[in-house]
């Protein structure tokens, strides 16, 4: 499994700037008058992936697939249960976040920001927007207000915003504005990986785009990194360089963009790309649903996890856990059958 | 590629004009928009909270009783303990304006008389004497809070030296004056419920937020804790706490003890409101981000946490109040309280409690009316301010 | 089939919710047809009055909402048109109606079940309420709708309560007791949004196979082009209280005219665009119902505004091709100003 992922790491160019190993979180499920622990969420169980610096890795699944819970364990908002997050810092050295005392994490935390799904519970409704944007600054040792103001009207620019905004509190802003608010708090501290959680799901249709184009050209500009976390595959698709498929707490696919909606190799990946709908009423029969339910994280099946779902399945997926594998130059699939199944992709609409 | 830091979505012309798009409008309270925008959190609770009137009276009415509280002496016309056998149940003397003699202000004078079917003493009007009375008097000397001596007093008879007396709400058994009385009785029956929420806040904000910040095995004990204090019926305990004070405390320990007692059963709603606040606070994504930008816990809490929950918390204790001030009353009244020579509102109740001095004495109920008063008022602001605090839920 | 007339008509539609602070216009003159066994679409962003819409059809307006204008025609017996405006929304009548004839799919199904009773009780309660069945026979129509929707051994399930069931089960349960008395019309508000795409995929294909075996109009709400894209046969496209464009699904998607429609539909991204382009945005933020603005609600946010017509007066909602219509006044002058 990890020696899978570190061979091509080190095989594929450009050095990853991010590199999950074998990461996991389990949520303890406690009962009773003393709360004892009867079982666990495998919210995360055995995720592999790496970034690498300046692209941007969508993460896709459906809901409760543990997308939050890994872009959590990433920052260290969550403590991971295990595995370990090796991160190569500004000052060259590579550490691993998921076991970096507190002080030193502190010490990191500049360097990677997050940007939330919900634009209305991300920001505090008691601090005017100078605060909330210049608080980074503030707790990280600029203390001069009038530096901060300056790089706060920067920032609000920058974001597409006006600077006289800053006397204003949150109630006084839309969605998509207040997402910008967000995006210019996590920019403050110049980071250089942002992970965005769904930044676009709770924003009007309308709206979605602005905020899309916006994250597009701060990465051109500033030279970000991204992992871009989302549930609609048209938008992962259009923001991603390299996407990464989840299915209960763990991967399922790693592939390129477009080699991954071309020429999926996991049956999953296949299914959910064919149950998207089509924003165009001629290409409407290609709709074929997956049957059943996705399974609880708690209680996950035997085997491939999605061996009770998937049309492929054959005995050994009940039994064996299929390991994530490069079966092409930086495709990964966690597929007993990934190498003799022929898959439609996007293309063949 | 530019290198400085341009605007990538549009020049600044383009941005969207100000003031189009807020999120949260309130056009109710009267303000222009750019007012509502900048306005902190206080301030619109403030203006939700002046629209409404009911609340708005029941704070001013609430304001009043507070400085009865404070300065009792000032309003009472008598000294409190001052009794006199002889004048025993005197029926109120109501104030009145504009006597024949262009007296601006008085009361009828009262004398006594025997009631010629049951021979026992009864108080009429005496037609011919009034008592000159007026604002700004000079009676008893006291210390104004404590500290500054004065004797003067909001009302009191024009001439003190001529030995006049009158009771805007009678007098008890004892002949005390029972509108001097239920100034001092506000004092302490007010100072107890205060203190009790204020107790209990503490309490219930430091145990409160210790369990659900940390969580864990400290949560867990003290959620036990709480658990087992509100599995405990309140009034037997209070009761048995109460009746185990030593009768020869005196009235200032009894007056603390009391307090303890009824703010250590009353923290246990607080501390889990407290802790579920601070349990679902502390998911909640503008967390998350202040601890991502590197703020410390203290910083999380004390910046980002608790404020979030102050305006909650000022009207949960208002809503508190009356509930303590209920119970000080409920014991006193059982004679498990406070006891005379302390007054409170329970005390004085408890001496209007048997059958015979409601026939005769019909006024010495009036402290009941004082509790009802307040308790209302408070509801009304608690529930004011709870509104006006948070809107939407 | 009878194409040519209408099962539901909703002209002229306004339904304000009169607050303290002053009028939200939630629905303000929209007006579209619904034929017999059509699929018809709203579509529409959070806050345009879809719901306040169907709720309008239903009579199920909470208080300070109110129908102030416009009729409701529903094809009640044979060929008599019936005003549902001008029934009371408590009447035996309109409560026939509703349920029996014309059924809602709402949004939250976890909300829409009573927690306290098996989703067979429920089922069978709508049933016995508009049917004259026995109990016995109730619970068989029960089982039958359950099994029809795809519900797994249904004969099962049909004691289960609704907290047991998946999100795709529970909605799938909701879709049977919508379909219990055989409505002519069903409305489903955004019956897809809170499920995911697998389940999406499973509600939508049986949607569309139910609506083939029973011949059922179904109106259709979401937020999602795609979904309407793959779902509608006729499109109505809103933006705050107003309907902008109302068209066939294929000239809605292939030949759009209103610009509103157009800029959305270019601003979305979707699977087939190329990654890492620039999307074409529209300018600016949906106002709130306080501030909408006068004239075209649009023209704020349109690159096609004409200073001086746009802004002073609204344009009402004519026919702009053969099956088209929309509200511009790039294509006609008529206006909905009294
Ligand atoms: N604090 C927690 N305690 C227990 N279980 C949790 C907790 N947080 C997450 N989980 C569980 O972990 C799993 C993954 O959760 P996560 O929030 O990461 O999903 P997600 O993919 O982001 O879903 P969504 O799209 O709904 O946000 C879910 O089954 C969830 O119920
Ligand atoms: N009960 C209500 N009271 C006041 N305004 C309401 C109420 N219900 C809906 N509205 C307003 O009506 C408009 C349309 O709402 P709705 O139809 O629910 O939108 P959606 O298209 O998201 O379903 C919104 O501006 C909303 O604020
Ligand atoms: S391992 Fe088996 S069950 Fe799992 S996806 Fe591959 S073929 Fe399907
Ligand atoms: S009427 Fe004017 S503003 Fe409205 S959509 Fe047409 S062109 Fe745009
Ligand atoms: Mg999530
Ligand atoms: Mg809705």
């Amino acid at each position: 499994m990890t020696s899978n992922t570190e061979q091509t790491t080190n095989s594929t160019n450009g050095h990853p700037l991010l590199d999950v190993k074998g990461l996991k979180k389990y949520f303890p499920i406690k009962k009773g008058f003393f709360k004892k622990t009867v079982g666990h969420v495998r919210a995360v169980d055995d995720v592999n992936f790496f970034i690498r610096e300046g692209e941007t890795l969508g993460l896709v699944g459906e809901s409760g697939c543990g997308k939050t819970t890994t872009s959590r364990c990433i920052l260290r908002a969550v403590d991971p249960t295990g595995g370990r997050v090796l991160y190569r810092a500004k000052s060259g050295a590579t550490v691993d976040i998921a076991q970096l005392p507190a002080s030193e994490m502190r010490r990191l935390r500049p360097e990677m920001q997050m940007i939330f799904q919900d634009p209305f519970a991300s920001l505090n409704p008691r601090m005017n927007l100078f605060d909330i944007v210049s608080e980074p600054m503030f707790v990280n040792g600029i203390k001069s207000r009038s530096e901060r103001a300056d790089r706060v009207a920067e920032l609000l620019q920058l974001v597409g915003l006006r600077p006289e905004y800053m006397q204003r509190f949150p109630h006084a802003f839309s969605g998509g504005q207040r997402q910008r608010i967000v995006i210019a708090r996590a920019l403050a501290l110049k980071p250089r990986l942002v992970v965005a959680d769904e930044p676009v799901s709770a924003l009007d249709v309308s709206v979605q785009a602005q905020v899309l184009n916006l994250l597009l050209d701060l990465q051109e500009q500033l030279k970000l990194t991204y992992l871009f976390v989302a549930h609609d595959l048209s938008v992962v698709k259009h923001i991603s360089t390299r996407v990464a498929v989840m299915y209960v707490g763990k991967i399922a696919e790693i592939a390129p963009t477009d080699a991954l909606f071309n020429t999926p190799k996991h049956p999953y990946t296949a299914a959910l790309m064919a149950a998207v709908p089509v924003a165009d009423p001629r290409v409407r029969s290609k709709m074929i649903p997956l049957q059943g339910d996705v399974p609880s994280p708690a209680n996950p099946p035997s085997g491939c996890y999605f061996h009770p779902r998937c049309p492929f399945a054959e005995a050994v997926c009940k039994q064996e856990t299929p390991q994530l594998q490069e079966i092409e130059p930086n495709h990964f699939v966690a597929c007993h059958r990934a190498k003799e199944l022929e898959l439609d992709g996007i293309s063949a609409n | 590629m530019s290198t400085n830091l341009a605007p990538p979505v549009s020049d600044p012309q383009n941005l969207p004009p100000t003031g189009d798009e807020a999120a949260v409008v309130l056009p109710d309270i009267g303000r222009d928009a750019e007012a509502i925008y900048v306005a902190p959190n206080w301030k619109l609770v403030w203006w939700r909270f002046k629209k409404h009137r009911l609340a708005l009276v029941s704070g001013i009415v609430v304001i009043f009783i507070a400085t009865i509280a404070l300065l009792p002496e000032f309003y009472s016309t008598l000294p409190p303990h001052e009794s006199d056998s002889i004048r025993s149940f005197i029926p109120p003397q109501r104030l009145r304006f504009f006597a024949g003699d262009g007296t601006f202000l008085y009361v009828q004078d009262v004398k006594g008389q025997r009631n010629q079917k049951t021979l026992m003493m009864e108080w009429v009007p005496d037609e011919e004497k009034i008592i000159p009375v007026k604002l700004f008097a000079r009676g008893f000397e006291y210390n104004l809070l404590g500290l500054i001596p004065t004797d003067i007093h909001l009302l009191g008879v024009e001439n003190p030296d001529s030995g006049q007396k009158f009771h805007l709400l009678g007098t008890d058994r004892l002949g005390r004056d029972q509108w001097s009385r239920l100034m001092f009785g506000t004092r302490v029956s007010l100072s107890i419920g205060l203190i009790a929420v204020m107790l209990s806040i503490f309490l219930g904000i430091l145990l409160g937020g210790i369990s659900g910040y940390f969580g864990g095995t400290t949560d867990l004990i003290i959620q036990r804790l709480i658990e087992l204090l509100q599995s405990l019926p309140p009034i037997p305990i209070w009761m048995a706490l109460t009746a185990s004070l030593p009768r020869d405390w005196s009235v200032e320990q009894t007056y603390f003890a009391i307090t303890i007692i009824l703010s250590l059963l009353g923290w246990t709603t607080l501390g889990r409101e407290v802790r579920g606040r601070f349990l679902s606070l502390r998911e909640e994504d503008f967390v998350v981000a202040a601890e991502l930008i590197g703020c410390g816990k203290p910083r999380v809490i004390f910046r980002h946490m608790v404020p979030t929950f102050y305006s909650h918390i000022i009207a949960a204790s208002t809503l508190a109040i009356p509930v303590m001030i209920i119970n000080e009353t409920f014991l006193s009244f059982l004679g498990l309280g406070m006891r005379p020579p302390a007054i409170s509102w329970g005390v004085l109740l408890q001496e209007a409690q048997n059958l015979q001095s409601i026939a005769l004495a019909p006024w010495l109920l009036l402290p009941g009316l004082a509790v009802i008063i307040t308790v209302l008022a408070l509801n009304i602001l608690g529930d004011g301010i709870r509104d006006a605090a948070d809107p939407y839920s | 089939m009878n194409n040519q007339q209408p099962l539901l008509s909703v002209r002229n539609l306004k339904t304000y919710f009169s607050l303290d602070e002053g009028q939200v216009k939630a629905v303000d003159g929209v007006s579209f047809d619904v034929n017999p066994g059509q699929v018809v679409g709203i579509v529409g962003e959070s806050g345009c009055g879809k719901s306040v819409t169907i709720k309008s059809i239903l009579r199920i307006i909470q208080k300070p909402g109110k129908i102030v204008d416009g009729q409701i025609l529903f094809r009640h017996n044979g060929d008599s048109m019936l005003d549902l405006t001008q029934l009371n929304a408590q009447s035996e009548q309109m409560r026939q109606i509703r349920g029996a004839e014309i059924a809602l799919i709402p949004q939250e199904p976890m909300a829409a079940f009573s927690p306290v009773h098996t989703i067979g009780n429920q089922i069978e309660e709508a049933i016995l309420l508009h049917q004259p069945v026995s109990k016995q026979q109730a619970r068989k129509i029960a089982i039958e709708r359950l099994r029809e929707v795809g519900v797994p051994s249904p004969e099962r399930r049909i004691d289960s309560y609704s907290w047991e069931l998946s999100g795709g089960l529970r909605q799938r349960a909701m879709i049977a007791m919508a379909l219990s008395c055989n409505p002519k019309l069903l409305i489903a508000d955004e019956p897809t949004t809170a499920i995911d795409v697998t389940t999406q995929a499973q509600v939508l294909n049986l949607l569309r196979d139910l609506q083939a075996q029973h011949d059922a109009a179904i109106i259709f709400i979401t937020h999602d082009l795609g979904v309407i894209a793959q779902i509608a046969d006729f499109v109505v496209v809103m933006y705050l209280g107003r309907v902008m464009e109302t068209g066939p699904v294929d000239d809605i998607f292939h030949n759009p005219q209103h610009p509103y429609t157009k800029a959305l539909l270019k601003s979305i991204p979707t699977v087939t665009s190329e990654s890492g382009s620039r999307l074409p945005t529209i300018e600016g933020a949906i106002p709130h119902p306080f501030n909408r603005p006068a004239g075209c609600p649009f023209y704020p946010r349109c690159i096609e505004m004409m200073p001086g017509t746009c802004n002073t007066s609204t344009p009402s909602l004519q026919p702009v091709t053969d099956t088209q219509s929309a509200s511009c006044f790039l294509y006609h002058k008529q206006t909905d100003d009294e």
